[in-house]
């Protein structure tokens, strides 16, 4: 059975007096146990509605969210959804609740009714994979945006979720946070086989995921691995930029210099210093 | 703006920090009690020397605990100079008068007295405040309050709703900030003599800063949804309330200490002669 499955869904939200805004037109979509996924689309494809749709925020107008064969329809089945979904949103400043780093992240824990001591072992967990029990008794205040958005993961991870959500969890940091948040991520991808729904539109970050779904005006326009980088036109047809690598050896190719699709920048240094020593001997 | 201290934690490891909260509040409760019971220089100076004892015992840097009134002192200041110089004393001759304004020795007493007990009144909430964090005076209140739970009162509810808004106080401040320089950027003038000009100025301020925070709180409710968060059903505590003997010394002591302001001010068993010791 998928753990996330969208069934033909149809989502508006409404706007003035009988005017409705289609954010999703018929999507089907599955998410299995263990797949890293990254949601891309530019502004207004649907992403974030996705995000909502899926822990039950918000309700289809027409088809299904399941999540592990519970619908989101069912109300008394949306508590245990929420248990193994979890969702991290943009604004790290509009996720925390209280001002101490520790009490913030037993917030979920706390809601779900475990003893104290279980509590204060999933909080220390969580703050470990994050990188923040350092920070475990300051206050939001003196933290920069990295480290605030680590721990509203580390919120997250506390109610050990199957399935996290990061609902453009990087769009307001800068880039060094940026990169903070993506190693967390990957690792809890790899480490604690943690299903992970990543949703962006900085394309570097797409390509560290292992599938992609391109979302484009409330549409499923593409879903697959990383052979998509293969064809760019799936990209820019979206409105979506490429990754810099790509485009660096997308630009080579046009003047005759193949060297292969590389997703970052390491593996198109690599790429070109080979070509450069091997491809040098033939010129 | 910044220099808010209300809310904000100052982490140290000392007696008043490991306190109950409970105990904490109790005792702010018997405090604020007492510090209407002072009248003579006296009972200020005795209660006076309790709180600088508790500042000294609970490690905040005295400078912190000053800061937090920096706020209040403007307030102070008027205050006294206001009754100082509108102050009417029959029995005696005034100092000194100008016009309207009488100056009787009686009456700068009293404005030192008002003072005193208005600093009095602030300092002791910013010890407590800097010595517990938010989630503990919100997990005390909420303890406290249970004889209300039985009457339905939503006490969890109340709790989390002071716990957050001392949680957004800094965030919504540094906003105010920011809208305040983007409408300046647009050529906003909020330097102004005329208040009633300062006010008006002030509303394309308000308004963004209204409809961002609504745009937060909504945020806010998705992510406490999200976090599985159902009210007080179910709910448990990672830090559990735990009282020691400690808390019940500390109340008793103050106990002790509102007595004798009661002994001092009602002269029982003609102890307040030592009153006159003062003035």
């Amino acid at each position: 059975m998928p753990f996330l499955q969208f069934k033909n869904v149809d989502f508006s939200y409404p706007s003035g007096e009988d005017d409705y805004i289609q954010a999703l037109y018929s999507v089907d979509l599955t998410i299995e146990r263990g797949e890293f996924v990254a949601l891309v689309g530019c502004n207004g494809s649907g992403k974030s509605t996705f995000a909502r749709l899926s822990n039950g925020l918000l309700l289809p107008d027409r088809g299904d969210v399941c999540v592990d064969g519970c619908s989101t329809a069912d109300k008394s089945a949306l508590y245990e959804i929420r248990k193994k979904i979890g969702v991290v949103f943009q604004n790290p400043d509009n996720q925390m609740v209280t001002t101490i780093v520790e009490d913030d992240v037993a917030f979920g824990p706390e809601n779900l009714g475990l003893a104290p001591a279980e509590i204060r072992e999933r909080v220390d967990w969580a703050l470990d994979c994050v990188g923040m029990r350092e920070y475990a008794t300051s206050g939001p205040q003196r933290l920069s945006g990295g480290q605030k958005q680590r721990v509203a993961i580390a919120g997250v991870l506390a109610i050990r979720p199957e399935l996290m959500i990061l609902d453009e969890a990087t769009g307001m940091l800068d880039p060094d946070g940026r990169r903070e948040v993506m190693e967390v991520v990957a690792r809890l991808n790899e480490k604690e086989n943690m299903t992970v729904v990543m949703i962006t539109h900085f394309m570097e970050e797409a390509a560290v995921a292992d599938r992609i779904v391109i979302l484009d005006k409330g549409k499923v326009a593409a879903d697959g691995g990383k052979e998509l980088f293969l064809t760019p036109d799936v990209f820019t047809s979206a409105g979506l930029d490429l990754p810099m690598p790509v485009r660096v050896s997308g630009a080579l190719k046009n003047r005759g210099i193949d060297i292969g699709c590389p997703l970052t920048v390491e593996e198109l240094v690599a790429a070109y210093c080979k070509r450069l020593s091997g491809g040098g001997g033939e010129a | 703006m910044r220099d808010v201290t209300i809310g904000q934690y100052y982490p140290a490891n000392s007696i008043v920090h490991r306190a109950d909260p409970r105990f904490k509040l109790v005792i702010m409760l018997l405090y604020m009690v007492m510090v209407f019971f002072c009248e003579s220089f006296f009972s200020f100076g005795f209660l006076s020397l309790f709180v600088v004892i508790t500042i000294i015992i609970s490690r905040v840097p005295p400078l912190k605990v000053l800061k937090g009134l920096r706020m209040i002192l403007i307030v102070v200041l008027i205050t006294t100079v206001l009754m100082t110089v509108f102050y009417s004393d029959a029995d005696s001759e005034p100092l000194a008068e100008w016009g309207i304004f009488h100056i009787y020795l009686s009456g700068i007493y009293a404005s030192i007295k008002l003072a005193w007990r208005l600093l009095l009144l602030v300092l002791m909430p910013t010890v407590l405040t800097l010595t517990s964090t938010p989630t503990e005076l919100c997990d005390g209140l909420e303890s406290l309050m249970f004889p209300l739970k039985k009457m339905h009162f939503p006490v969890h509810e109340l709790a989390l709703i002071m716990s957050m808004a001392l949680r957004l106080i800094p965030t919504l401040i540094e906003e105010t900030d920011k809208i305040m320089n983007a409408q300046k950027a647009r050529g906003a003038q909020f330097e102004s003599r005329n208040p009633f000009k300062k006010i008006k100025a002030m509303l394309p301020v308000l308004i963004p800063l209204f409809v961002s925070s609504f745009r937060r709180a909504d945020d806010l409710a998705d992510a406490m949804d999200s976090r599985c968060y159902r009210g007080a059903k179910g709910r448990t505590r990672m830090k559990q309330l735990h009282c020691h003997v400690g808390d019940f010394i500390a109340l008793f002591a103050w106990c002790a200490i509102f007595v004798c302001l009661l002994f001092l001010k009602y002269n029982w068993f003609g102890w307040g002669f030592i009153a006159l010791l003062g003035l």
